[in-house]
């Protein structure tokens, strides 16, 4: 298989290097590896077709700049693009003055429409309000026990004609009730579930929209699985010319599906990417940031959201401190556990490496055991504290007793300080490149002035979140967040293995 | 040092301390991948070839023209599409049309590339110089690739005596309760004493859902509490069954994505337990649902390397979406698609059929005088 869109472009243009300026042939030969590129993502054909052509008017005549090689500047220019289709900023959902929000949720059976709507309902709790259920999924057996369950989960309630199992009723009486029951109950935003159809069912597409008049929807959403192919656009078009969505839900974004989809419909309904759901849990449902969804679809990685991950785990000191000791190359095993565990709490690892930008596909699908931890962790806190500052003093006597200790073998114990080894020496090259290259980051930094604020006080969003006002951290947070594009390209040469 | 280049360098360390607990695997992956791709290594080729000979107490289907008539929406589109490369000699834009209307039906780009690549190879020792023909050549193909054993096992092959077990995996929201539901009522229809397992503990309800379903056909469902262990759900399933005589236990597992580890690890387990007396797996059913892009071939691989996959339901074939992607699947992996879901009733599910998929995906009818070209 192929890997990362920027992998295939430094193929394609390498010739391009020293050129001044990009001619049509060369880009159409990356606009070939694009457009394939795209297609692999489940991006649909002719959606592809259209955003190859623009990428081509950008592209042809385009000055290239020192700083980037012509194959990262069509990469930037198509990352450009795809964050202009998905949105450019995030959809802030304004809750209506005059309550309830109504929010209505739709889309094919199995998208995810039920369990989207208990997490929006949470989201909606933790941004402060009320909401209220309405099950409205009155044909799917067990659809509104299933919403029932999950609300109680997170302590909402549910409004629902059908109180039992396969009671058919009416979706549209029952979604009427939930919204004059929400005005006496004086809840303030009203979420109602509808039951999955096809879009070429023309009759439950008159019902969709006869709950949307009956409820008069602020937001309509439509809800999209990641993992939809071409059908997306189909779907997209009649759900939008029936109920016009205002925004889409992507869910299951926490498969390995690149989420193409989501390009797709987003360009047809024209409407921005809303929500994401990213686990199974019913708190991994966040707001929808196009610039990550747009390294996703190109195979870069996600590295705003490791960074956002990071920044949740590691306190500002000891970030600080980290760097210090990885710079001078003095970082013992001890530091080595002490990582091990921070990592830990960023999440498990395969979410991790898939975040990571230059990984091709093979790493990527890797089966990694979070095991794989535990077991580094035991190995290392068999050793003695000396032996975690000069792992050279373990001999073969010491590395049985390691093993014996940890319930290794001295096989698995030898590997892991060989890697350790390996890995401090890979540290020392990547700094080295890395300081090279500050000049630039610095540039990019007084680039986006503004995001100053949030990279000064953004970082302790974590545990030390209560040191700064909470309303600046928020309000600087989608103006000041670094424009991927900038880190990406820098973050790239450093981290591409074999570069 | 900034605040945003100490974060970087935290990204970078992160990175390389994964990077150093993933080496191994790396390594351990791409000799894995080194291995010379012999015929045999595509999982289930040389299993459904040795089931063969097995006795395949074959399902009937209700008829051939559900079937087609199901698919009625999705061929009108690719019809109109495929409509303007008739009647012309085949040239560069034909070549993409076609590209297009496959890629356009989810058949991938790889499996894309290497269909038409044979077409051109066939074109031009047939000598094929009409549009229409071409296009037949290329269904003839594409049927032909579509030749895996789709016959299902009543009984698991060589465990005569046991109670046979239908196990049914995939990712969330494919439709896997509805699949249970429908070929319960199926088996039950044609006399079979049908047990359900609601394996599925994990998504709210899902027993309920099941619940619905064994009622109507009048099957008899197990189940555990909401979080209790699948397989041992699976287990007191299979004893019940054999307890009672029944030829069948269909089980239900719930959703998983297919990179989540320890879920398959879970799901392995499953199909083990199912397996172990007085129970005998006779199919494990992935279920896919039609608009699945590629990501519909990730999904056939991780499910057969943990559970053995026998065969793939392909679901909601009745809405716009071709589900080509089980093309790949079948083509390339060599797992035989066995049914197929088009709707939300009890009747509407039958046997896959190739020649109807293939014409509905291409939108060519044999008897069309319309696309077989002046």
């Amino acid at each position: 298989m192929f890997d990362t869109l920027t992998d295939r472009l430094s193929g394609t243009l390498r010739g391009l290097r020293g050129r001044g300026r990009m001619r049509p042939a060369d880009v159409d030969e990356a606009l070939a590896e694009i457009r394939l590129a795209l297609l692999e993502a489940d991006v649909n054909v002719a959606v592809v077709r259209r955003f190859v052509e623009r990428v081509r008017e950008r592209s042809v005549g385009g000055e290239v700049t020192a700083s980037l090689t012509p194959g990262q500047q069509v990469t930037k220019i198509v990352n450009d693009e795809l964050i202009d289709i998905l949105g450019t900023s995030p959809l802030n959902v304004q809750f209506a003055p005059k309550p309830p929000t109504v929010v209505l949720l739709a889309g094919l059976q199995g998208s995810g429409k039920t369990t989207a709507a208990a997490k929006l309902a949470q989201w909606c709790k933790s941004q402060g309000r009320n909401p209220l259920l309405v099950g409205a999924d009155l044909q799917r057996p067990a659809a509104v026990e299933q919403l029932r369950t999950l609300a109680r989960s997170i302590d909402v309630e549910v409004w629902s004609a059908a109180g039992e199992v396969g009671d058919a009723g009416d979706p549209v009486a029952c979604a009427a009730g939930g919204l004059a029951h929400a005005r006496q109950a004086g809840r303030d935003v009203l979420i109602v579930d509808t039951a999955g159809r096809l879009a070429v069912d023309a009759e439950l597409m008159t019902e969709v929209a006869r709950i949307s008049d009956a409820v008069e929807p602020h937001y309509t959403f439509l809800v999209v699985d990641a993992m939809v192919g071409q059908d997306a656009v189909a779907t997209a078009e009649a759900f939008h010319a029936t109920l016009e969505v205002d925004g889409i839900i992507l869910t299951k974004l926490d498969g390995d599906a690149r989420g193409g989809a989501a390009l797709s419909v987003a360009e047809v309904v024209g409407r921005p990417v809303a929500f994401a759901s990213v686990g199974e849990k019913i708190d991994d449902f966040e707001q929808f940031h196009p610039d990550r969804m747009a390294s996703r679809i190109l195979g870069m990685g996600d590295v705003m959201t490791l960074i956002e991950k990071a920044e949740r785990v590691y306190e500002q000191e000891e970030a600080e401190a980290a760097a210090q000791r990885l710079v001078e190359g003095t970082f013992t095993l001890d530091d080595f556990v002490d990582q091990l565990r921070q990592l830990r709490k960023m999440g498990n690892l395969q979410s991790i490496v898939s975040m990571m930008p230059g990984i091709s596909d093979q790493v990527r699908n890797t089966e990694i055991d979070d095991d794989r931890i535990a077991t580094a962790e035991a190995i290392v806190l068999s050793m003695t504290p000396t032996e975690r500052v000069s792992p050279e003093i373990i001999d073969a006597s010491r590395r049985a007793r390691i093993a014996a200790g940890s319930g290794t073998s001295s096989a698995q114990v030898s590997n892991l300080l060989k890697q350790f080894t390996q890995m401090r020496k890979m540290m020392g090259g990547m700094m080295g490149v890395g300081s090279k290259r500050r000049p630039a980051g610095r540039k990019a930094a007084r680039k986006r002035s503004k995001g100053a604020g949030r990279a000064a006080g953004g970082s302790r969003t974590g545990g030390g979140g209560r040191a700064t006002p909470k309303g600046a951290s928020r309000t600087g947070k989608p103006a000041g967040k670094p424009s991927v594009a900038d880190i990406d390209w820098d973050a790239l040469d450093l981290k591409l293995p074999g570069r | 040092m900034s605040t945003t280049t100490v974060l970087i360098v935290i990204v970078i360390f992160v990175v390389a301390t994964v990077l150093l607990c993933a080496l191994p695997f790396v390594h351990r992956a791409s000799q894995r991948r080194s291995k010379p791709a012999s015929p045999d290594t595509p999982i289930a080729v040389s299993r459904s070839a040795a089931q063969a000979t097995d006795e395949p107490v074959a399902v009937q289907a209700p008829s051939g023209a559900t079937f087609s008539s199901g698919l009625a929406s999705s061929r009108r589109t690719l019809r109109d599409r495929l409509a303007s490369i008739n009647r012309r000699r085949p040239d560069e834009a034909t070549w993409e049309s076609l590209e297009e209307a496959l890629l356009g039906a989810d058949v991938g780009v790889a499996t894309t590339m290497t269909t038409l690549e044979r077409l051109r190879g066939t074109a031009a020792d047939q000598d094929i110089v009409d549009a229409g023909e071409l296009v037949h050549a290329l269904a003839d193909q594409m049927r032909a690739a579509l030749d895996a054993d789709r016959a299902l096992h009543a009984i698991a092959p060589g465990r005569e005596g046991a109670t046979p077990v239908w196990l049914f995996v995939g990712v969330n929201g494919v439709g896997k309760t509805t699949t249970i539901g429908k070929v319960g009522a199926r088996l039950s229809a044609e006399g079979q004493l049908v047990v359900m397992a609601a394996a599925d503990t994990f998504r709210a309800a899902a027993a309920s859902q099941l619940q619905t379903w064994a009622d109507r056909c009048g099957a008899e469902l197990i189940s555990g509490s909401s979080g209790a262990d699948p397989s041992s759900v699976v287990h007191d399933a299979v004893s019940a069954a054999a307890a009672r005589g029944a030829d069948v236990v269909l089980a239900d597992t719930a959703g998983r994505l297919q990179n989540r580890k320890n879920l398959m690890d879970e799901l392995a387990k499953v199909r083990r337990v199912a397996d172990r007396e007085p129970g005998a797996v006779a199919e494990t059913l992935l279920v896919i649902d039609a608009t699945t892009g590629q990501n519909g071939l990730s999904q056939a691989r991780a499910f057969a390397e943990a559970t053995d996959v026998t065969g793939v339901v392909l679901t909601k074939l009745d809405g716009s979406a071709k589900g080509g992607i089980v093309f790949a699947i079948e083509a390339e992996l060599g797992l035989p698609v066995k049914l197929v879901g088009l709707g939300e009733g009890p009747d509407d599910l039958v046997d896959f059929d190739a020649d109807s998929y293939v014409d509905a995906l291409l939108g060519v009818d044999a008897d069309d005088p319309g696309l077989s070209g002046p």
